[in-house]
């Protein structure tokens, strides 16, 4: 048993190595004035996408400039990352809408 | 009783002072078809600050920010407008509501004096003591005070939501210094 699940482990493993991981889709909820999840990580080449289930306007800004998204009442939006590093977002229209985006290399 | 409240809550509002209002008792809790009519009249006050705003603000953020506030404003009340026709509740009028209005066409009476800058310094000025104001009462008496379940969330929303602008009216306040 030991030998076949290290077999197993060992050809998860060879597999994992192999492919390339595929990009993946984060979604982030913007809802009653608050985003879901707050701390959210991701990688380089994934995409963000931001849902926003408000009747209001909001907007994904990132506070270093490195990127504003418009989301409009009812819409969404996505992003797809393209730099490393711990961003931290807000909505111009409700700044007191805030939230992080971790993003490893 | 009702006459007592109006007035600390119309004064709290009016004069920014939301300490006014932890005087008021708890027998002159406002009800629910009058906490309705005064978040409505708030949010139609601000929508034409807004609609004079836009016809007479220079300043590229201020007209930006008054097309905000009548986006979120509309966006609210229309919401308000739902739930008081799914609930059955027609919104009544009263002292508070009268005050805010009148102390609304005052401001907006002063405000179309002023042109260029000098407008849109004062529109921004009042847009952030006036979401102040407001905010301190959704917080001290309308929210505590309101018994449905629904009333009180959509307020909850809109205090977030006013939170919101009062933030971002700070921030093109500091902006136009």
């Amino acid at each position: 048993m030991p030998g076949r699940l290290s077999a197993i482990a060992s050809a998860v493993l060879l597999v994992a190595m192999a492919v390339p991981a595929h990009a993946a889709t984060i979604e982030i909820t913007m809802e009653n004035l608050e985003m879901s999840p707050k701390d959210a990580s991701a990688k380089v080449g994934d995409t963000i996408e931001w849902i926003n289930k408000d009747v209001f306007a909001h907007t994904a800004t990132a506070g270093n400039g490195d990127f504003d998204v418009n989301l409009p009442a009812k819409k969404s939006g996505t992003l797809v990352l393209k730099k490393a590093g711990t961003v931290d977002y807000y909505c111009r229209y409700h700044p007191n809408m805030k939230a992080t985006l971790k993003i490893e290399p | 009783m009702f006459v007592r409240w109006s007035a600390a809550i119309a004064a709290a509002i009016l004069l920014s002072s939301p300490a006014l209002l932890q005087g008021a008792r708890a027998a002159d809790k406002p009800t629910d078809p009058q906490i309705a009519h005064i978040a409505y009249t708030a949010g139609v006050i601000d929508i034409n600050a807004a609609k004079q705003a836009q016809k007479k603000a220079r300043n590229k953020d201020v007209k930006a920010f008054a097309e905000d506030m009548l986006r979120d404003h509309e966006a609210v009340n229309k919401q308000a407008l739902a739930l008081v026709k799914k609930l059955n509740v027609t919104p009544e009028d009263n002292d508070t509501s009268k005050a805010l209005s009148k102390q609304a066409s005052d401001k907006l009476a002063e405000l179309d004096k002023l042109d260029g800058a000098a407008f849109d310094k004062a529109y921004v000025a009042n847009e952030v003591a006036y979401h102040k104001a407001v905010n301190g009462a959704l917080e001290t008496q309308l929210i505590p005070s309101a018994g449905n379940a629904e009333l009180k969330s959509l307020l909850q929303t809109g205090l977030k939501i006013f939170q919101g602008h009062q933030q971002h009216a700070e921030h093109v306040a500091a902006e136009l210094k």
